[in-house]
């Protein structure tokens, strides 16, 4: 989980483009100045920051599912519960499925488990579009190398 | 048997908390009951699921950018109703 570029997936667990489902894992840092605020001699993983991360697992699978040729962006959260604290280094389970491929948006529904435990779940809805440009779809192709996107998924429209 | 219409007023009654009596065939989506692009999208998605179809909404927008067509022709409800029989019936074709 890398807090200060707001990259908070570690890797891509599973991939399941025909079952419309993605899991990944994040570990939450040790230390942050995040939590020197949040809270002080009580650390506290931002419920908007696990939000965040539920986002961002569904938003590879809507990457993956539009073969790397378009870009969500956050448009909704919906019923965002966050039912359990997480602290510094807690390993996140996070899981997300695609409802809903619309023209121009797709609908997910997400959640996040620390060993088995449920922790916080949401109905997350993107606007899609095309990459705005090159730069940002090379970041995004430098990002999917890192957290390991399925090379059987086409990295390049 | 209710109409697409009404399907889709009811959609837009409870998606948007607006009255339901307030919604007619006449009105405009945007311009009449103030519905903005977002909330659009949830109207798109209960009305996908409802009628089984995928309203091609980016289409509809390059076309109204391109000044090939009229928001009217695809926000009207009573447009938006035909449009939708119209992806029924192709589905089902």
């Amino acid at each position: 989980m890398r807090l200060e570029y707001f990259q908070l997936i570690d890797r891509i667990v599973e991939l399941d483009l025909p079952g419309r489902k993605i899991s990944s894992e994040a570990t939450v840092p040790a230390e942050s100045t995040i939590f020197e605020g949040h809270f002080p001699g009580y650390p506290l993983m931002p419920g908007v920051l696990l939000i965040e991360t539920m986002a961002q697992t569904a938003g590879w699978l809507v990457v993956a599912a539009n073969r790397f040729e378009r870009m969500p962006f956050l448009a909704a959260v919906k019923n965002a519960k966050l039912r359990n604290f997480v602290k510094p280094s807690q390993l996140l389970s996070v899981g997300a499925t695609l409802e809903h491929e619309g023209s121009g948006y797709a609908v997910t529904k997400a959640s996040i488990s620390i060993n088995g435990e449920g922790v916080c779940d949401a109905a997350i809805t993107f606007r899609v579009f095309d990459f705005p440009n090159d730069e940002m779809k090379a970041m995004m192709h430098a990002w999917a190398e890192r957290i390991g996107f399925p090379n059987e998924v086409p990295a390049d429209g | 048997m209710s109409t697409t219409f009404d399907t889709i007023a009811d959609i837009i009654a409870e998606t948007c908390d607006i009255p339901r009596d307030s919604i007619k065939p006449e009105s405009h989506a945007i311009n009449d009951l103030g519905i903005d692009s977002l909330d659009f999208l949830d109207i798109a998605f209960a009305i996908d699921k409802a009628f089984g179809i995928k309203l091609p909404l980016e289409q509809w927008t390059q076309e109204v950018n391109d000044g090939k067509a009229t928001t009217d022709q695809y926000f009207v409800l009573q447009n938006l109703s035909a449009r939708i029989d119209e992806l029924v019936a192709a589905k089902g074709a």
